[in-house]
């Protein structure tokens, strides 16, 4: 275990999101050296050597991402920094923008040269008000110092930044939603092909990237990208921010170096389960990624192969942690809520989908399950997934089929009992020491 | 209803950043229901009139985001979030000590129009729960004491600055 920090390089004193203090923390500094240094395709390659993966969920190559713009297009280019943090139990990109906005502002800048992008947007939900307030002042004050607007320090390029603010919906994580949303339309997906890098944000090719991932650009470019590509695992690169929360002593985000054994980041850096309870479940990467049992995870390192190996996957990186006497059952319900709620409506099969697995899930836990019931819960998973637009609908089944692969004798006994053995509450563990 | 000369003045700004004037729906719709606490239908058309585009484009707008409303509601909206993590840690039973404690039902307004409670999808703030929204601000690590004060300070006018995520005390 290391203690390298890139993104959280900051004490958290009320005053790291300023200027001056990024100053003090060679903020900047890159952007100076990197126009001179190097060309918009160096940053390219740098970028594609460092492997970072997409830290929203998707973990695509982000390097790989930004060659498929088409070379010969007269059309302005746009680049969107993703915001939006809907994954619940997700909050690393509020730690970013509320506290080191102008890392990501830097990373916007980089990557605006390197895809030449002249108009940058940070879509940020609209629930963020206390971030939306950090990063639009940190951009107010990149203005000021010369770092946005008209030219550059030293170039003759130019980059603006928007923030734009949001107004409440999941689906809008998901890039065209994104996209759409920015332009003043209801936040629906849209169907790909063709895919933003061609044709996004008003017509135009766009290149969409999670605030974690832009906020990492900085070190990449002034280190270099096989520097950053050494950390980490071979095909997990660099490193992660955690968002850990549920029954566990030390909450928050947490910067682990990707291949770091889970096991001991639960027990040493988060202090183990609340009021020294057993582990009873874990749902690593955000609430539509598949739970796992405590013994999926005793060999678990956080890195997206060994994730995905254990059977979930690392997602966003949110870490949901579930204490023993906890109803598995009622927890899946709450999850069905969110994404019966969260379902747009365009795709029928999530529309409806969602909204049966919701009841079905509902009459289980207050008593009234046929045994059926838990085969015809997977059943109807398998006519949404893959069924639908965007991956909403892939989302909503990722728990439901995992619970029941996992939890499948929590459901016999709720059915058999005729009611929630846990009298359908949530116990609530003592506060936190 | 009219924009403010301050409001316009905003708009104009607006305009610069975004080469569709559709997209400052959105932005139009923040103004009006930051100074209006809701957006009516004379709103909408306002908008559309200002932004020179249909009218159904902004109410479908209005009523597919979950952050905006059409009806008026109370000084103070409570939106407790039920998800996952805060769910894990008793947003529950925060609800239901605010619905006794206000003798209101999730999704009314007490008689004064002070207060009115609402339940929200995950807010980001899962490290710090249970929590809630009011307004633009968060308040985190919720319990029954807290919340006592929190209304109070409400009931007399004092809103709190928010601060950055305050994750607990580790000893």
């Amino acid at each position: 275990m290391s203690d390298l920090k890139i993104l959280l390089n900051f004490e958290r004193n009320g005053k790291s999101h300023t200027l001056e203090s990024y100053k003090q923390r060679s903020g900047y500094k890159t952007v100076e050296a990197a126009f001179k240094k190097y060309s918009p395709a160096d940053i390219v390659e740098e970028v594609k050597k460092s492997g970072i993966r997409g830290r929203g969920g998707a973990g695509f190559p982000a390097g790989l991402k930004w060659s498929f713009l088409p070379k010969d297009s007269d059309k302005p280019v746009y680049l969107i920094c993703n915001g939006d943090e809907g994954e619940p139990g997700t909050f690393k990109d509020r730690v970013i923008l509320e506290e080191n906005p102008h890392m990501l502002i830097e990373g916007i800048i980089l990557s605006s040269y390197a895809i030449n992008a002249k108009h940058a947007y940070i879509y940020i939900r609209g629930e963020y008000g206390y971030a939306l307030r950090q990063t639009q002042q940190a951009v107010d004050e990149a203005y000021k110092a010369g770092y946005l607007g008209e030219k550059l320090p030293g170039t003759g390029y130019q980059c603006d930044i928007t923030v734009h603010k949001g107004a409440g919906a999941y689906v809008v994580g998901d890039e065209t939603g994104l996209m759409n949303s920015i332009e003043g339309k209801k936040g629906q997906t849209r169907n790909k092909p063709p895919f933003p890098a061609v044709e996004g944000l008003y017509g135009c090719p766009t290149i969409i990237n999670n605030v974690e991932t832009l906020a990492s650009v900085p070190y990449i470019v002034e280190n270099g990208g096989e520097v950053y590509g050494k950390i980490g695992t071979e095909k997990s690169t660099g490193t992660k921010l955690l968002s850990v929360s549920g029954h566990v002593r030390k909450p928050g985000v947490y910067e682990v170096i990707m291949g770091d054994s889970f096991m001991d980041f639960l027990k040493n850096q988060c202090g183990g389960i609340l009021d020294g309870k057993k582990l009873k479940a874990v749902i690593p990467g955000g609430s539509s990624t598949p739970v796992l049992r405590p013994e999926d995870c005793e060999k678990m390192t956080i890195d997206y192969e060994s994730i995905t190996a254990a059977g979930s996957s690392l997602g966003s990186g949110a870490v949901i942690v579930i204490a023993e006497g906890t109803c598995m059952i009622k927890l899946l319900e709450v999850l069905a809520h969110f994404y019966h709620h969260e379902s747009c409506g365009q795709c029928t099969p999530c529309r409806e989908g969602t909204g049966w697995l919701l009841k079905i899930i509902k009459r289980i836990e207050e008593g009234g399950g046929k045994m059926e019931d838990i085969d015809t819960l997977t059943s109807i998973t398998k006519h949404i997934a893959f069924h639908t637009i965007c991956p909403l609908g892939d989302a909503a089944c990722g728990p439901i089929d995992s619970f029941v692969e996992k939890f499948r004798e929590e459901f016999v006994e709720h059915i058999e009992k005729g009611g929630c053995p846990y009298n359908g509450k949530f116990t609530r563990l003592q506060k936190r020491i | 209803m009219e924009f403010t000369e301050a409001e316009l003045k905003q708009l104009e700004q607006l305009r610069t950043r975004y080469p569709d004037n559709r997209s400052l729906t959105l932005p139009c719709m923040w103004m009006i229901q930051k100074r209006e606490g809701f957006i009516s239908n004379e709103a909408c058309q306002l908008i559309a009139t200002e932004l020179d585009i249909p009218r159904i484009w902004v109410e479908e707008v209005r009523s597919w985001y979950s952050m905006f409303t059409e009806k008026e509601e109370g000084k103070y909206v409570l939106e407790v979030c039920n998800n996952i993590s805060c769910s894990l840690l008793g947003s529950q039973q925060i609800i239901d000590y605010l619905c006794d404690k206000l003798n209101i039902k999730v999704g009314e307004t007490t008689d004064d129009g002070m207060f009115t409670i609402k339940t929200a999808e995950c807010l980001g703030s899962c490290g710090t729960g249970p929590m809630m929204q009011i307004g633009d601000n968060y308040y985190e690590l919720l319990d029954a004491e807290k919340v006592d004060a929190i209304l109070e300070d409400l009931r007399n006018g004092k809103e709190h600055a928010q601060q950055p995520q305050q994750f607990p005390e580790y000893k």
